[in-house]
């Protein structure tokens, strides 16, 4: 039943004539946007959602780095410490954690796995409300003057002693764990009962098993996550002494029941990128993905794991040294399936046709990133470094390289990736590169000299630092100008590329998986018809330089 | 002022010589395993470009060989680490028998210290070099963090309970003292100097602070003063646990259970006695909380050690 037809690369012949509109087009009221059930304009709204706070956040990033171009700074203190915390909140619950998933989980996952939208979807378009509900809270407290206690809202400290609008930040982040638990809870029921006929466990592309792992955590952890904020309004208000030591609280309880979310937390963060590099790797190397099954074992090991290290972030806060010692070692294990992956990701290179576009070079950019941040968190790992080196520079420079380095670059290479897809127009390959080049210059300027910073002792959320430190930070406040200036392009030539950007056929880039058997871009119901799958992603012949889609048709490029 | 830039702290502690030599060893297995990865990414991107003509047959397919060999070998490197990591955290934390004991209290945004000859000082600890110094610490407020970088240590200093952190200067000279744990708005400037100085310097600043009474001395009259004295004192008639000799020894509790009587028992017995009822005794003990600063009951602690005990235990 393999047919051969022959590929043109660029912008190619459509199979078909589609004569039914694009989703975009299909109807074009307010009211069709706002009251849409299709996931794929729930996703473009979430797109346009998140990339508000991903500049609002990234506002905040540019003042801190001003500030501490020079030891003395610019701003107020209270205003610099209410940025770093606005930073971080907006970051992580506003950004980080909603990015791929709300957007191109939600409008991919159907129609990797074949299906015609997500299983619940009022519950995805109420998802995108109460996520909107969330921000204008965020923004009201931001707005009013904001919290400063950063993003981890540390008793008693936020319970007692800070100012601000402590409540309104942490009520935004209770509102905002009810949309990650609906968008979670979608794709774990539109996994398990609406992939295509054929399209098996074994068969479900990467990025499908990494947004189904991560949503096997977001179920599970983000309601922990609901009630540390509740507990923590409750105890801000009335004084009920859970976490005052006065009152005969205990402020560690608070740190264990924070990290017990936020912990897998920072899998939720990087999770769903994983998946999206294994898509984009195979598909510029022509090749397979090295270890299809290593891949999906070690996605779902680290889901699993990452619920039982969370007090790693406490072994200098006071706990039994004996915890300490296990918590380590249990740290040690999550590190393993990443170290897998690693290795997959680069092997997968070996005898490929590799081509070096944009969504390329962002992944590659990921995995040299997310090694490096992988390594430093082995050094954070290890107790006795972290007695050093906990709460300073270097913990800031690790995780931002695990969730700007590695997060933000897969976001970029998604975005550019499935672009011609959502658009049905191809974005301009130069701009774009340099553009991804430009990230991983400006980002290793910024956040490696972070690394010395911190072993020299520079205590991080300090809005002043002693003079002999000014050149490492003058370096890294350089490097974030270059990498806003990263950051920024894209909007500027994929604004453009809507417009004036060359048409782009069904599947561009030669791809094996279903969502390219439809028009670009698709229609509201994806399929003409239910594609029956026969074969697993990423059947790609380097030697042939040919590929077959999952529906089984062969193409030679 | 520096004249170069500088990227390696000072290293003037016996703790900051173990743990550098770990680092030094993380560093090296971090830049193998990053080199590796580079060079295999480099290699193929270089050979196998679209553009290459290297063959492409017979690709790989029982990859599970090499998945188990990295598997088992990142393995075995990690529990190296981690066994490394944690033995010198064990040693870090569990301090041997000092030779001096130093009281930290820290508040937004200073830090207090009180040494046992009564000597105050703030945002500054003088220590003689090549001694033991054992901290004991406390929060009036929020939670800080110790950190002397110099010394590679630290240790969080949470409200509610005494912490406890040791070290041994090997270099005169002075190093900074920072906090690390975001504590409100003048956090960045919680910061102080420790000043290493020889044995007859520092004997020389002790004499030179003039002070009248030793902290334990103060601790006393604290004992009187709050009637401590009326009931645990020698001569009392009342039937309450002796303190002559505690420090250190194991308590047996009424509700079973057995506590070490260290620096953190003592806080929470002088507090919260109901909770901590020894027994045999019948629970009348009036609780302090709320009546004592956190200087006061570091001095009391202070006193109650110096009625002796089994200092090596209470660690």
């Amino acid at each position: 039943m393999t047919t051969t037809t022959t590929f043109e690369e660029g912008p190619a012949v459509e199979p078909h004539t589609f004569l039914e509109p694009s989703y975009l087009t299909s109807e074009n009221t307010l009211s069709s946007w706002l009251f849409t059930r299709d996931h794929k304009r729930i996703a473009l709204m979430f797109f346009a959602s998140i990339t508000v706070f991903f500049f609002v956040g990234g506002g905040a990033a540019t003042l801190m780095r001003m500030n501490l171009a020079t030891p003395h700074g610019l701003l107020q203190p209270s205003l610099y410490n209410r940025m770093f915390t606005m930073h971080g909140i907006i970051m992580v619950w506003f950004f980080l954690i909603p990015s791929i998933p709300t957007t191109f989980g939600n409008f991919f996952i159907p129609m990797m796995i074949g299906a015609r939208d997500l299983a619940f979807p009022r519950v995805n378009l109420l998802s995108w409300y109460v996520f909107n509900l969330s921000g204008f809270i965020v923004l009201y407290s931001l707005i009013m003057g904001g919290a400063d206690t950063g993003w981890t809202f540390y008793t008693p400290l936020s319970t007692v002693y800070a100012d601000g609008y402590v409540f309104a930040a942490a009520m935004a982040v209770f509102i905002n764990g009810f949309s990650s638990i609906m968008t979670a809870l979608n794709f774990v029921v539109t996994i398990h009962r609406l992939r295509a006929p054929g399209m098996t466990w074994t068969r479900l592309p990467l990025f499908v098993w990494g947004i189904y792992a991560v949503s096997v955590v977001m179920l599970t952890a983000t309601p922990v996550l609901a009630m540390d904020t509740f507990l923590l309004a409750v105890e801000r208000f009335i004084g009920i002494g859970l976490f005052d030591p006065r009152h005969g609280g205990d402020p560690l309880l608070w740190q264990h029941m924070f990290w017990f979310y936020s912990h897998p937390a920072v899998y939720i963060m990087i999770l769903p990128a994983m998946g999206v590099v294994s898509e984009i790797i195979p598909c510029y190397a022509r090749r397979p993905v090295f270890g299809y099954t290593g891949m999906t074992i070690a996605l779902m090991a680290i889901a699993i794991l990452s619920f039982f290290v969370w007090a790693h972030h406490m072994f200098v806060a006071g706990i039994s040294v004996y915890s300490g010692v296990a918590f380590s070692l249990l740290t040690f294990f999550v590190a393993v399936p990443s170290a897998i992956k690693v290795f997959n990701w680069t092997v997968s290179l070996h005898k490929g046709r590799i081509s070096f576009d944009a969504p390329m070079l962002y992944a590659l950019g990921f995995v040299l990133l997310f090694t490096l941040g992988g390594i430093t968190g082995l050094m954070l790992a290890t107790l006795a470094i972290d007695v050093d080196v906990h709460g300073t520079y270097f913990v800031i420079a690790h995780f931002h390289y695990i969730m700007v380095g590695a997060t933000v670059s897969a976001f970029f290479g998604a975005l550019h990736y499935w672009w011609p897809k959502m658009t049905g127009r191809l974005y301009p390959e130069m701009w774009a590169r340099f553009a991804a080049i430009l990230t991983y210059v400006g980002f290793n300027l910024t956040f490696f000299p972070q690394f010395v910073l911190g072993y020299l002792g520079m205590p991080r959320r300090s809005y002043t630092y002693p003079p002999e430190w000014q050149s490492w930070n003058l370096l890294s406040s350089a490097g974030a100008s270059i990498l806003a200036v990263a950051y920024l392009l894209p909007l500027f030539y994929l604004g453009w590329s809507l417009f004036w950007g060359r048409k782009a056929g069904a599947n561009p880039w030669g791809a094996t998986g279903l969502e390219w058997i439809t028009p670009s871009p698709p229609t509201k119901h994806n399929f003409e018809r239910t594609p029956v799958v026969t074969l697993g992603p990423y059947s790609y012949d380097p030697d042939e330089d040919s590929f077959i889609t999952q529906e089984g048709v062969r193409h030679v490029r | 002022m520096y004249h170069w830039i500088p990227f390696w702290p000072e290293t003037a502690a016996v703790n900051a010589v173990v743990v550098n030599n770990l680092y030094i060893a993380e560093l090296g297995l971090g830049a193998l395993i990053m080199l590796t990865v580079v060079l295999m990414m480099l290699t193929f991107c270089i050979r196998y470009r679209k553009s290459g003509t290297a063959s492409r047959a017979n690709l790989t397919t029982d990859t599970w060989r090499f998945e188990i060999l990295w598997t088992v070998a990142t393995l075995a490197a990690f529990l190296v680490l981690f066994v490394w990591g944690a033995q010198i955290y064990i040693w870090l934390f569990k301090p041997p028998p000092a030779d001096e004991e130093v009281y930290v209290v820290g508040k937004q945004w200073m830090w207090k210290v009180e040494h046992a000859g009564g000597q105050r000082e703030i945002d500054a600890l003088h220590v003689p070099v090549n001694k033991t110094i054992r901290l004991v610490m406390a929060s009036e407020d929020v939670i800080h963090s110790f950190f002397v970088p110099a010394f590679r240590i630290k240790h969080d200093v949470v409200p509610g309970t005494l912490e406890t952190v040791w070290f041994k200067a090997t270099k005169t000279g002075v190093f900074k003292l920072e906090c690390t744990q975001y504590c409100g708005l003048q956090h960045a400037t919680m910061q102080g100097e420790v000043d290493v100085m020889t044995a007859p310097d520092y004997a020389h600043w002790l004499v030179d602070q003039g002070v009248s009474a030793s902290l334990a001395g103060q601790g006393g009259a604290l004992f009187r003063a709050h009637g401590c004295s009326g009931c645990h004192g020698e001569n009392s008639t009342v039937h309450a646990p002796s303190l002559t000799g505690l420090y250190g020894t194991l308590v047996h509790l009424q509700d079973g259970s057995v506590r070490v009587a260290d620096d953190a028992y003592l806080r929470d017995c002088i507090l919260n006695p109901r909770s901590f009822t020894v027994a045999g005794y019948p629970p009348i003990m009036p609780d302090f909380s709320g009546q004592l600063s956190e200087e006061d009951l570091l001095k009391l602690i202070a006193y109650i050690k110096s009625l002796g005990g089994m200092q090596e235990h209470a660690r």
